[in-house]
């Protein structure tokens, strides 16, 4: 099976029973496994993310259009659903808790039929440009219009609401989770089949050169137009599944800083793989759940990282794996551990440094109050003191040096190994 | 009367703030075909640089010594970063840039704090320049200076308006700054250079032309442009950590209204929505009222009530968003487009 | 040759077709009629619009003014993909790939609409019975099946120019425009190219812009000479080689030169 394409789908069928089991194993698993509260708030939002961020996706890694302003159509189906919420519990409506995200969806749709048809008449860098412009719009909207987005506080409703149906009310976090687990696991299947249809195919296809798309027979903006609605379906039913979570939703759902999370995550996971955003979301999660706690400076370290990743890495985590995967596949993964064990050596007193660096600045600037002490993985510095700033100074350049040594040695070996992989190739396309 | 002289002349100011800053992306757009979405963060970095330049060595030397700084931090950028990312595309270009929009951000957060700074006018420039008093007998008179006390008070059925001697600096400012940019582009061989270099690079470096050297003289110039707005306009209107992401969508506006890659277009856009927004803020009508002075009135029950109430003033930020959407709608290319994607 | 205002017969009709950008004419009332069937080679020196005639028929460009007619129907003006569907399909003269996507899933596109299949996102590739068959067919047809599943990026240059044809022949249009599609190529490269070309048009109406004449008198039935913009002979192979102003186009002054020593001047 000698696959000489490096960015397919792989179309092994047992493979692919085997890895969706997989998922929905790890889905119904995970609750059991990670018991603690926050674990069980960290995989309820990792299942909201994996589904926007997957339909995030859709735009970008399967169609080449950039949005930045996705959040509007997960934010407002996260509206939608929780307007919807409102009117179950005062009785308006008679629909059970378990379909709100489907209004969620719907409103998401909505929305993004309307805005669509005009975002998409533009591709590329203007196309971005619109989605900044439409989120920045409906943001600010959100402040003209209490009755819709409940002003300052939002609008808030009960997920407990409705006849319960087995005895589920929602009430336990534990319900939410599978609840979001069940979303997720469909959304992502229909997702991926999404890719395996003439319309995800020819998606691609404008991706990949929207010019010729015309001249066979196909109307590019018309294919981007049904994407973008598909979409946002998808994201608004994320959405939906937020506002059950939280039980309030508030105008910062479509704002610019969801819409830049969204678009940072998916593409550190990897744009160019299905599962990319996957590994994106999870990310997200754990970034804005866990490494909020422990540092001030998260959102600078997530910026340098992204801005590393844009220039070295544009594939993403996922692409880095693959290239890995494809390299094991032809058995040479085990010639490079020794370079990637010189590589992460010298990149762990590198990044020391720096952070070190930035936390100090940090404390200083925030948290003046507090004293010129630190403590910074169990060791006490003083931010005052100049041996604290040489130390670090010095540990930031000597990583630096090393790691530059490793990285050329660790490039050189890599480019061996991709040679011999291409040889090896030929070799057997001859046959 | 005297209130529309004073907005409008103070609505053309902002617009030309807002060609400054679209002007120089429109070029380096022209030039490299990329977006910098970075652009307004170099704006914000020109107002802080000033802040706390202009404390140790004075506004005017530092209306010099920002941009310069700004401009050799946008080189830098280019050299180091931008560049390595030239050949995977556009999306990636706008996604570098987009990186260090946000990078800009948290470093401006972490170096000045959350919240805004005491960024002032310096009191040379903080007078009145002049008054426009609307005599009761319906004749309007204008007065150099302050307004005064005396002619202007409430009960000798004068109205005065101010127009301050910052926004006319400004104006200049940015006007002297443009003439100087249109006699570099067109009349000075670099100009020529870069003109050439923007419409055929390779062959302009065929021709033994350093053109990564001119994107990177372009892309710092242009954030130059960006830093000496920032230094004029960050006493004028705030200046906090936030500016450039507000600022940043609105100049992304103007560009595609006034159509990608055209500096006249820009420029048309820019004054067109700095009146508007300028304008707006004291229109206090609404489609409600529009139907209330029609003899409809809309009663409380409609249900597109909330819709209708609300006021063109009220709907002021989301100007030029509504603006963006109808020319899409009616004329995709802008108002003068040229270039294409 | 006289003009007849009926179309009857007649695959591709251009009358008195012009283009201009700015204030320069490139096309200057080009005239012709291509017979169903048929199959014209268009040449001319560099820079006479034989591409931008080719962007024009396509709907690549809008004409200045002049008719355009796909089998009796005025196509100008029309946007790409309505003419692609009324059945006129073109390749470009720089592989115009999907360079993502596998040798396979590139035809496989450009088979889609012409089998039915609109914005479908409810049926899976796989199942598409009739798509694949065709797909198959033409993978076969212009011989890349042993790199059925590699991406385009990894192919050779004739390879790539192959799948440029495929590509522009999968939709079953019957009016075909390749733009110079053995450029670049070897002697013998080109002559299994010529050959795979004439399998592939078989049937079908066919205008090459051709620069290398062995191909283009070994394979047309008409020739079009296109030179500033206007189209100065439209004969038989044998008739525009005799043809004194194609003479004159393409030797230029050399012609009236040697003319003029032989007469001893």
């Amino acid at each position: 099976m000698a696959n000489n394409t490096i960015y397919a789908f792989k179309p092994v069928n047992v493979g692919r029973w085997v890895l969706w089991s997989l998922f929905a194993l790890v889905l119904i698993m995970a609750p059991q496994v990670f018991t603690s509260g926050t674990s069980l708030t960290m995989l309820t939002k990792m299942g909201i993310g994996i589904i926007i961020c997957l339909s995030y996706n859709m735009l970008l890694g399967q169609g080449g259009m950039l949005s930045f302003g996705h959040a509007v159509y997960s934010g407002l189906g996260a509206f939608a659903a929780v307007h919807a919420l409102v009117r179950v519990s005062d009785g308006l409506w008679n629909l059970p808790v378990s379909l709100v995200p489907m209004v969620g969806g719907l409103g998401g749709l909505i929305v993004a039929a309307l805005f669509g048809s005009v975002t998409t008449k533009k591709s590329g860098t203007t196309f971005a440009m619109i989605t900044l412009g439409i989120g920045a719009m409906v943001f600010s909207m959100s402040l003209m219009l209490p009755e819709f987005f409940g002003g300052e506080g939002g609008i808030s409703a009960n997920r407990m609401v409705g006849e319960p149906v087995w005895g589920i009310t929602f009430g336990p976090q534990i319900q939410v989770y599978y609840l979001i687990a069940f979303y997720c696991f469909i959304c992502t299947v229909l997702m991926f089949a999404f890719t395996q249809t003439p319309l995800g195919r020819m998606l691609n296809a404008v991706r990949d050169n929207p010019e010729r798309v015309e001249f066979i027979g196909y109307d590019t903006q018309r294919v981007r137009y049904i994407a973008f609605m598909i979409a946002g379906f998808f994201a608004g039913i994320g959405g939906g599944l937020h506002a059950i979570n939280d039980e309030i939703v508030t105008a910062e759902v479509v704002g610019a800083e969801y819409s830049g999370m969204y678009l940072l995550f998916t593409f550190l996971g990897g744009a160019l793989f299905f599962f990319g955003p996957i590994i994106g979301a999870v990310l997200m999660v754990f970034a804005t759940v866990l490494l909020h706690e422990l540092t001030n400076a998260w959102m600078l370290y997530l910026g340098i990282i992204f801005l590393a990743m844009v220039m070295y890495a544009p594939g993403g985590i996922a692409s880095l794996i693959m290239m890995n995967v494809r390299v094991a596949a032809y058995g040479l993964l085990r010639r490079l551990w020794v370079a990637y064990l010189a590589l992460f050596g010298t990149v762990i007193p590198l990044l020391l440094g720096i952070t070190v660096m930035i936390e100090m600045v940090y404390h200083m600037q925030m948290n003046v109050g507090m004293g010129p002490e630190m403590t910074f993985l169990g060791v006490t510095l003083r931010v005052d003191a100049v041996d604290a700033w040489v130390g670090a100074l010095f540990l930031t350049l000597t990583g630096a040096a090393l790691f530059e040594l490793a990285r050329r040695e660790f490039v050189h070996q890599w480019s061996d190994v991709q040679e011999e992989i291409e040889a090896e190739q030929l070799r057997r396309q001859m046959h | 009367m005297e209130t529309f002289i004073v907005f409008f002349l103070n609505g053309i100011s902002y617009g030309l703030l807002l060609f400054m800053l679209s002007s120089g992306l429109t070029l380096i757009f022209s030039m490299m075909g990329v977006l910098n979405f970075a652009h307004a963060s170099f704006y914000m970095v020109g107002a802080y640089f000033a802040y706390a330049i202009s404390a140790k060595i004075g506004f005017f030397p530092a209306l010099v010594v920002v941009p310069l700084l700004v401009g050799l931090l946008g080189a830098a950028f280019e050299r180091f970063s931008l560049r390595k990312v030239h050949h995977f595309g556009h999306v990636p270009e706008l996604l570098v840039t987009f990186g260090l929009a946000y990078v800009i951000e948290q470093l401006v957060r972490l170096t000045w704090g959350p919240s805004t700074v005491d960024y002032r006018i310096p009191d040379l420039l903080s007078g009145t320049l002049f008054t426009v008093v609307n005599l009761a007998g319906d004749n309007l008179q204008f007065m150099a200076g302050a307004r005064d006390p005396i002619l202007c008070a409430a009960d000798t059925g004068n109205t005065c308006t101010q127009f301050p001697v910052y926004r006319a600096f400004m104006a200049v400012v940015a006007l002297f700054m443009l003439t100087s940019l249109w006699l570099l582009l067109t009349r000075t061989r670099v100009g020529l250079i870069i003109q050439a270099a923007l419409t055929h690079p390779d062959m302009a470096q065929a021709l033994g032309h350093n053109v990564p050297r001119v994107m990177m003289g372009v892309f710092g110039g242009g954030c130059a442009l960006a830093g000496l707005a920032g230094v004029i306009g960050g006493n004028a209107f705030i200046t906090e950590p936030s500016m450039a992401a507000s600022l940043g969508a609105i100049i992304f506006v103007v560009v595609v209204v006034g159509g990608m890659g055209s500096l006249a277009g820009a420029f048309l856009a820019s004054i067109l929505i700095g009146l508007m927004q300028t304008f707006a803020v004291i229109a206090d009508v609404s489609m409600a009222t529009l139907f209330q002075s029609l003899g409809s009135p809309v009663s409380f029950e409609h249900w597109a009530y909330p819709l209708l109430k609300i006021t063109i003033s009220e709907m002021a930020p989301i100007l030029p968003y509504l603006l963006l959407v109808l020319m899409l709608i009616l004329r995709p290319k802008g108002l003068l487009g040229t270039r294409e994607e | 040759m006289t003009q007849s205002t009926s179309s009857a017969g007649l695959a591709l009709e251009l009358r008195d077709v012009r283009k201009s950008f700015g204030k320069t004419e490139i096309i200057r009332g080009a005239s012709l009629a291509v017979k169903q069937g048929e199959r014209v080679a268009l040449i001319g020196p560099n820079g006479a619009g034989k591409s931008t005639l080719f962007n024009l028929i396509s709907g690549r460009m809008p004409v200045s003014s002049g008719e355009i007619l796909l089998n009796g129907e005025a196509i100008h003006g029309k946007k790409p993909y309505d003419i692609n569907r009324r059945g006129l399909a073109r390749s470009f003269q720089v592989s115009n790939l999907f360079p993502r996507l596998s040798v396979f899933e590139n035809i496989r596109c450009a088979v889609l609409w012409s089998m039915g299949q609109r914005y479908t996102f409810w049926r899976f590739l796989t199942d598409l019975t009739e798509v694949n068959r065709r797909a198959e067919e033409v993978l076969d047809m212009i011989r890349l099946r042993r790199k059925r599943d590699t991406s385009v990026s990894l192919l050779t240059y004739a390879e790539q120019r192959a799948l440029e044809v495929g590509v522009t022949i999968a939709g079953g249009g019957n009016v075909i425009l390749l733009d110079e599609p053995t450029a670049g190529m070897s002697k013998s490269e080109t002559a299994n190219f010529v050959r795979m070309i004439r399998e592939v048009t078989e049937g079908k109406t066919l205008l090459t812009v051709e620069h290398d004449m062995g191909v283009v008198f070994g394979l047309a039935d008409r020739i079009a000479v296109l030179v500033y913009g206007e189209v100065i002979a439209f004969d038989t192979p044998e008739n525009v080689r005799a043809n004194e102003r194609v003479k004159e186009a393409y030797l230029g002054s050399t012609l009236a030169d040697n003319q003029a020593a032989e007469a001893g001047v």
